[in-house]
């Protein structure tokens, strides 16, 4: 799978997915838990429950999955599954990420026309969608540990993400424009500080 | 919901290279394509209404899962609306949800899988270790975004304000807890669906 590699963090005795039918399982568990959003499932998931990878590690490899065209959390199983299974591995964890939850999206196409127009399922949807909000933000905060031991330290590192937040949500640049040049200036200060 | 068309087989063909050809666009997720889609789909082909439309996202971010489904949902009426009725229509529909999700997956899916296997093998280059661990904090930044923009949804603070609470305990919650996902969103939807928020 990995060849060994210089940075002796703890990757020997971590815990992997067995298999890609392993691989397959868990991310249709994540998925169909994933209301409004898989994000803040994944994170749990894989890193608080099955431990297969870091904080930092998530972060790293969410960054990369934001930058590639396509669903971000399909990109990100694409990316897991590979690491570990090769094109198998990749093809199981997509598969898994996609498979139930078009099934359960078909069928609840078909029941929503009698339902949809019902207050209570309408306010449902909006307490839910209130909950997702604040499960993203929630895993946004959680994350922001990844932070404490990054090159470019704390007080950089908060600037960068007051940044973006400003730009995105206050400011609404668009993301074509947010991401190359905040994501271009964290780079190439961070290539600067990791001089070897 | 009927709104009977007919496709041919390059019509098919078309549905199809559509969804190809916006695939490498969808940076930040497939949502943020919808509009072009609308265009396509609704606007200049006809072969779907705008009532279709909006219930197909409506129901994809409802439902658990990625919220590209909605792009499934999308085939599945095309091939509806020009299926007839009984088995026939469903053969159709599944025609055309199997032609949406693999032409908006395979382009952008294939060069993820190539990219990132290439970033894996390199990373321990400098430049590969400073964009991934560079890309962090922005990231982060844009999640918090991401919520913010969410939240907004809810609509006036005034008013809206038990949302917004709602909002604000689940992210403690979330960040702070250990409390089971689906408990926090079984909580919002009761709350909702009593009325009180």
């Amino acid at each position: 799978m990995s060849a060994p590699s210089p940075s002796p963090d703890a990757t020997e005795a971590r815990p992997q997915p067995r298999n890609p039918a392993d691989l397959f399982w868990s991310f249709t568990w994540l998925a169909l838990q994933g209301f409004g959003g898989v994000l803040a499932v994944v994170q749990r998931e894989l890193v608080e429950k099955k431990r297969w990878m870091t904080n930092e590690e998530f972060v790293e490899d969410w960054a990369v999955a934001q930058i590639m065209p396509g669903p971000n959390v399909v990109n990100l199983s694409v990316m897991i599954g590979d690491r570990h299974f090769g094109l198998r591995g990749a093809i199981a964890a997509l598969a898994g990420m996609l498979t139930f939850p078009l099934l359960v999206v078909l069928a609840l196409a078909l029941v929503y026309a009698q339902f949809a127009s019902h207050p209570a399922v309408a306010g449902a949807l909006r307490g839910m969608g209130a909950v997702a909000a604040g499960l993203i933000a929630g895993t946004g905060f959680k994350l922001a540990a990844a932070l404490r031991n990054h090159p470019l330290g704390p007080w950089l590192c908060t600037a960068l993400v007051a940044l973006t937040f400003a730009g995105m949500a206050l400011l609404r640049w668009p993301l074509a424009w947010v991401l190359p040049v905040l994501g271009g200036v964290a780079c190439v200060l961070t290539w600067r500080r990791i001089a070897p | 919901m009927t709104h009977a068309i007919a496709l041919q087989p390059l019509d098919w063909l078309n549905l199809f290279l559509y969804f190809i050809s916006i695939s490498l666009l969808a940076v930040g997720g497939a949502i943020a394509t919808a509009p072009d889609m609308h265009r396509f789909l609704v606007e200049r082909q006809g072969w779907l209404t705008d009532f279709q439309f909006n219930a197909s996202i409506a129901i994809a971010q409802a439902a658990p899962g990625p919220n590209v489904l909605f792009i499934a949902l999308l085939g599945w009426n095309v091939g509806i609306n020009t299926g007839g009725a009984g088995p026939a229509a469903w053969a159709s529909g599944a025609l055309g949800m199997a032609l949406s999700m693999v032409g908006i997956m395979l382009p952008s899916t294939t060069l993820t899988w190539l990219a990132t296997r290439w970033g894996h093998r390199n990373r321990e280059r400098r430049s590969v270790r400073a964009f991934k661990q560079g890309m962090a904090p922005v990231v982060i930044g844009l999640l918090l975004a991401t919520a913010w923009l969410l939240s907004g949804a809810h609509g006036n603070p005034a008013t809206d304000w038990p949302l917004w609470l709602l909002t604000l305990v689940c992210t403690l919650l979330v960040w702070r807890t250990r409390l089971h996902l689906l408990w926090l969103l079984g909580a919002g939807a009761l709350l909702g669906a009593l009325g009180l928020v």
